[in-house]
């Protein structure tokens, strides 16, 4: 069952093993890498790969440990114990301004969107580019750009207190892509969120697999937006997502799940469906 | 069970002491590194600065005319009202316009910083920031601790030059006396080592007040009832600290220079 069984032996260089210079690097590779909290252990050796163009969709119940995993790939939390691999750099014992390098090829949008409260759309999305001095003509044209890509492009000049939590996550989604990073992180993109605007944010996080393909770490704990995932595509003529045929599945679309801070599972949509483990089968029913 | 108690609490305060002393150190190590936030040092300069006049003019003037009130009474019972002067500009100058001017810039901005960066880590905004590149103790902390400083440093001399203005104002309207004489009695006993006491402590007190807000604000664990004590841990903090530390610039100082 666990697709990646066997990558973590060896290897004590700062790449990678078996992946230092392949085409088909992994974007990200954990190798049994644990962390907790007072004393309490939250995430237990815990090793996988995300590679190029790939979506991962991490599933577990809520306080597991999911949002924990995400923080430990953009190095806003360190392992206990473990190395973690970013774009073939290891980055368990990097100094927090080499971090920033690494950061700036990787896009998060947060479980409540994060956005500075207070700072226009405009300036929430261009954040990153007018931190790197880039001309405001430029930031605007890029952040536009972002915000088209979300719909959004009329609320330029709003606060985020004056948008609504769906409006809110999308910002975010438009601020985690106005780089055009190699990799996106999403923190529970729909949580909290109505049924049909949670359908609108699947779409932009499926909108970016399909047609940007960018590497992406999913975290969530709705199972249905996981197999909408899985079982659609984004259609460029039509500009919406449509089912893919009857038993097909994305192909770089799979499953992780966290179970009592262990991964439990690793695997494709199918493996995943016919698990015979009974959480998995418990939780997907 | 006291015991296990008693170390649980001193490892908590050893730690949040070592964790100060880490943010301290930091934010002005980032003095000299780039990214420089010129504007947002101006932007807290504007916010701590301009903000807290109204505040610090108006306390001032009534500390003065208060201590001319009291000090007036008890100095004609010796038959020295006309040193209130001396007496009301002293006491501003050394004491109280630094200590009173920074504990209420303590009670407006120590209380601010801590409640706006712990909104900021409860809302996961300082992650957000970290996660687009940029270091928060380089954007946050650094520009509101020169801000604080150099800020304070000027809000003290207004504070200062308003308080004997207060004393001059309750002594010539309210106790009938000479107004030459106030303000030349005033200015006339004021020596050097009196006026470098009265501006090196607000140094003092606004790197207090700034680290102390952002320590707390940085802190903050636990929604908004975790804002809600870092502010008044802020505050509690930052008054203590600054009144310790004035006991001891004031014992470093007299020590120098006699007086």
């Amino acid at each position: 069952m666990s697709r990646d069984a066997g990558v973590n032996g060896g290897g004590n260089g700062a790449t990678p093993p078996a992946a230092a210079g392949a085409s088909s690097e992994p974007v990200v590779v954990f190798e049994n890498v644990s962390i907790g909290f007072e004393r309490k252990p939250v995430l237990e050796n815990i090793s996988f790969r995300v590679h190029a163009g790939e979506m991962r969709i991490l599933l577990g119940p809520a306080g597991v440990g999911k949002s924990v995993l995400l923080k430990l790939v953009n190095g806003l939390l360190r392992p206990d114990s473990g190395r973690i691999f970013v774009f073939g750099k290891e980055i368990t014992a990097m100094k927090e301004e080499d971090l920033f390098e690494i950061r700036g090829s990787i896009g998060t949008v947060f479980q409540e969107g994060a956005l500075f409260d207070s700072l226009n759309v405009r300036d929430n999305v261009g954040y990153r580019l007018m931190e790197e001095h880039i001309p405001d003509d430029e930031i605007t044209a890029r952040v536009t750009e972002a915000l088209r890509f979300v719909e959004l492009e009329h609320t330029l000049d709003k606060f985020p207190s004056e948008l609504s939590g769906g409006m809110r996550r999308r910002v975010a989604i438009a601020r985690a892509i106005v780089t055009n990073p190699r990799l996106i992180l999403y923190d529970s993109p729909t949580g909290g969120l109505d049924p049909i605007t949670s359908t609108t944010i699947i779409e932009l996080v499926m909108k970016q697999r399909d047609v940007s393909h960018t590497s992406s770490l999913v975290v969530t704990h709705r199972i249905q937006d996981a197999f909408v995932l899985a079982m659609h595509r984004f259609n460029r003529t039509t500009n919406q997502m449509e089912a893919l045929p009857p038993h097909v599945t994305d192909p770089n679309t799979s499953f992780m799940m966290l179970h009592q801070g262990q991964l439990v599972f690793d695997g494709t949509t199918k493996e995943l469906v016919h698990s015979n483990d009974a959480f998995i089968r418990e939780y997907i029913s | 069970m006291a015991l296990e108690t008693i170390d649980a609490a001193a490892k908590r305060g050893v730690l949040a002491l070592q964790d100060y002393a880490l943010l301290s150190a930091r934010a002005v190590g980032d003095l000299f590194r780039r990214p420089f936030y010129r504007d947002d040092i101006f932007m807290q300069a504007d916010i701590i600065g301009v903000g807290s006049l109204p505040i610090v003019i108006l306390t001032g003037f009534f500390l003065g005319g208060v201590l001319a009130l009291q000090s007036a009474a008890t100095l004609a019972q010796f038959g020295a009202a006309a040193f209130t002067g001396q007496l009301v500009s002293f006491s501003m100058i050394k004491e109280i316009g630094p200590v009173v001017t920074a504990l209420m810039v303590s009670g407006r901005n120590a209380s601010g910083m801590a409640s706006e960066l712990g909104s900021m880590i409860v809302t996961e905004q300082i992650d957000a920031m970290r996660a687009l590149g940029t270091d928060p103790l380089k954007k946050l902390v650094m520009p509101r601790i020169v801000a604080t400083v150099v800020m304070l440093f000027f809000l003290v001399i207004i504070s200062d030059a308003v308080g004997i203005c207060g004393g001059g104002f309750v002594s010539i309207f309210m106790l009938g006396q000479d107004g030459s004489q106030y303000f030349h009695l005033s200015y006339q006993s004021l020596e050097y080592p009196d006026i470098l006491q009265g501006l090196v402590k607000p140094i003092f007190f606004g790197f207090i007040i700034a680290t102390i807000g952002c320590f707390y604000g940085m802190k903050t664990r636990g929604g908004t009832q975790g804002v809600g004590r870092s502010t008044t841990q802020a505050v509690v903090w930052s008054s203590i600290l600054i009144i310790v530390c004035d006991f001891m610039v004031s014992r470093f100082m007299i020590g120098i220079f006699g007086r």
